[in-house]
């Protein structure tokens, strides 16, 4: 015990250390303008993507189930932190200014709502498997976007404007940790270990006393919660929000930088989420060929590498730097079961 | 049948089964009346009545398609029984989920091996263990101290269940990789780690030579004299049933046709009667 806790704390405080490190120097960056607004808008996408991507990780990679409502929920999250931070006004505290202690709120809600909506929807659709669930998830998602599109507060299908400009590279980054750091504490405890057995073989699972339903629906509602984390990061990004911009097309997008970042990796997702991501903007010179480039890169990782990039694999900070100073011994043992997640791996 | 061992005789108990003398004046861990299930218009399991001491091996035998599985699958709930009553520890199951059902002391083997195959085998062990870790969602994702603690204990614990088949050295392979034989080890293996009171192993030498088998015969008498545990199986190999088993039930077509010890079952016409069909038609 003594040992797991001593390794524990060498690699947390290595992991904090660096995303320390990427973060400084990416904000002083943005601040000395050698990344110019275009470039900090690109990392903030980056962010709400990869949030997106790791939180239905957790039901896709780990769970083993296959949603298709994931933009349903980032559309709660969206709209229910959009409508408090354009309703309500808060005063600043000391230092800290009223704006970024609702938008905290907002966005804290917003996932609030998308997990609730999460529960309810989970409590009747994980009953049904596969293709099954799929097309219930589905459903979920238009449902979710024609309500939308006709009730008042959310402004209909005219879409709703004046929301404030808020994401900023911290709050974004400050998401990604939560998201990164819940997901992999999780998966590698007792309660993340039944989630994994609820995908190995659901009969076995139950036969040795996991309830499977309970489980089901806490990876449900931990991946509705991020997801609404992303959708308010996401409207208080672009500022103004559609209907139509959270359409099954984005639930799939979602889905495809899981499934080739590697079901069960958090940097594989965080890796395809950043690549999927950045890969449109660099090639829009390139407009007529950007489709075709991004669909050949989905084949071409399917058929060589069906488990995605990484597979089950997690990068490692740790073992990474190990590898680097002990380059001579022979064969490396590795004394932690677990490896390490990757906060300090984009 | 050079592997027997001394058994104990079994003596009638008031309702009318059989069980080893030093269980008589306890609670059964397991008695099954009347249970019967029906699937549409088949029946397949009809009056199905047992009872079980706390340290018996008992075998379950029958011909192919006798409803032997259907047994299991019903004394953990997997199929709801239509008819009857089960009861563990000497509690109704009616209505338990079968997680609810692992919980009150009941854990199973499968006849085609389910074990979490990406997952290591430590790993497997300790979901085995899930319900003996008590720390919560919070403690596990802020790790707090139980986190700790639990987790030590656990793989503690799983490392030692391990090496009760020897197993300690491939803790960290991933379970899909084993060599057959120890799938089946290991699967029996995590259904002990969730501390049962009657371990149900579903056809448990099937694949296996006859050195591998004897092998498997004295694991399982290890297994009740260690842990202190019944032990029901379903098996075709004879050697196996007749070496290990106190006491057999043979099933056919849903209904049991016999009970007994192992040679009074051995000698039993109606019992060859039905694995071998009559002498003279």
């Amino acid at each position: 015990m003594e040992k797991n806790l001593r390794s524990f704390f060498r690699r947390s405080a290595l992991n904090i250390t660096l995303c320390i490190a990427f973060f400084a120097v990416v904000s002083f960056m943005i601040k000395a303008k050698v990344l110019n607004r275009y470039y900090a808008n690109i990392i903030n996408l980056v962010l709400i993507y990869i949030i997106a991507a790791v939180s239905l990780n957790l039901t896709c990679g780990y769970l083993g189930q296959l949603p298709l409502g994931h933009a349903g929920f980032m559309s709660i999250g969206a709209y229910t932190a959009a409508i408090i931070t354009t309703r309500l006004s808060l005063p600043d505290i000391g230092p800290i200014p009223g704006k970024a202690i609702l938008f905290f709120i907002a966005t804290v809600a917003g996932g609030i709502v998308a997990m609730a909506a999460g529960v309810i929807i989970g409590l009747p659709a994980l009953r049904l498997k596969g293709d099954y669930l799929a097309i219930i998830t589905l459903a979920f998602g238009e449902i979710i976007r024609v309500l939308v599109q006709n009730i008042k507060i959310t402004g209909g299908a005219m879409g709703m404007g004046g929301i404030g400009k808020y994401t900023t590279f911290g709050w974004g980054f400050f998401w990604t940790v939560m998201v990164v750091a819940f997901t992999f504490l999780l998966v590698n405890s007792r309660h993340g270990r039944a989630i994994k057995s609820v995908r190995e073989d659901e009969i076995a699972a139950e036969s040795v006393g996991i309830n499977l339903t309970y489980y089901k629906i806490v990876a449900f509602a931990g991946a509705a919660f991020f997801a609404g984390v992303s959708g308010s990061l996401f409207a208080h990004h672009i500022c103004y929000l559609e209907p139509g911009n959270f359409g099954y097309s984005m639930s799939i997008e979602m889905l495809v930088m899981v499934v080739l970042g590697g079901l069960g990796s958090i940097s594989g997702s965080i890796i395809s989420a950043a690549v999927l991501t950045i890969i449109p903007e660099v090639l829009q010179n390139f407009a007529t060929w950007k489709m075709i480039i991004y669909s050949l890169l989905l084949v071409v990782v399917m058929i060589f590498k069906p488990s995605g990039l990484m597979g089950d694999y997690e990068l490692s900070a740790a073992r990474i730097i190990r590898k680097i100073f002990r380059k001579k011994e022979v064969a490396p043992k590795l004394p932690e079961n677990y490896t390490e997640g990757g906060e300090a791996d984009e | 049948m050079n592997n027997r061992t001394e058994r104990t005789p079994l003596v009638p108990v008031p309702s009318g089964f059989l069980m080893r003398e030093q269980d008589v004046d306890k609670t059964p861990v397991l008695e099954i009346r009347h249970l019967g299930v029906d699937f549409g218009g088949l029946t397949a399991v009809e009056d199905f009545n047992m009872a079980l001491g706390r340290t018996e091996i008992a075998g379950l035998i029958g011909p192919n398609g006798a409803g032997k599985t259907t047994v299991f699958n019903l004394l953990t709930n997997e199929i709801e029984p239509t008819r009857g009553i089960i009861m563990i520890d000497g509690y109704d199951t009616r209505g338990k989920k079968p997680y609810e059902i692992c919980r009150m002391g009941v854990a199973r083997t499968f006849q085609n091996i389910r074990l979490f195959r990406n997952m290591t085998v430590l790993e497997n062990v300790k979901i085995g263990l899930h319900n003996e870790m008590k720390y919560s969602l919070g403690e596990a994702v802020l790790r707090l101290p139980r986190y700790w603690s639990n987790e030590a204990v656990s793989d503690n614990r799983a490392l030692e269940l391990l090496s009760f088949f020897n197993m300690q050295d491939a803790a960290e392979m991933k379970a899909g990789s084993l060599p057959y034989g120890a799938q089946r080890r290991l699967e029996i293996v995590r259904a002990l780690a969730t501390n049962p009171s009657l371990l149900l192993l579903d056809e448990p030498a099937a694949g296996m030579n006859p050195s591998e088998t004897v092998e498997l015969m004295n694991n399982i008498r290890r297994i009740r004299d260690e842990f202190n545990i019944a032990v029901l199986l379903i098996e075709h190999d004879m050697n196996l049933v007749m070496g290990v088993c106190d006491g057999i039930v043979v099933l056919n077509y849903g209904k049991i046709i016999a009970k007994g010890s192992p040679d009074d079952i051995m000698s039993d016409p109606v019992v060859i009667e039905a694995y071998l069909g009559k002498a003279d038609q």
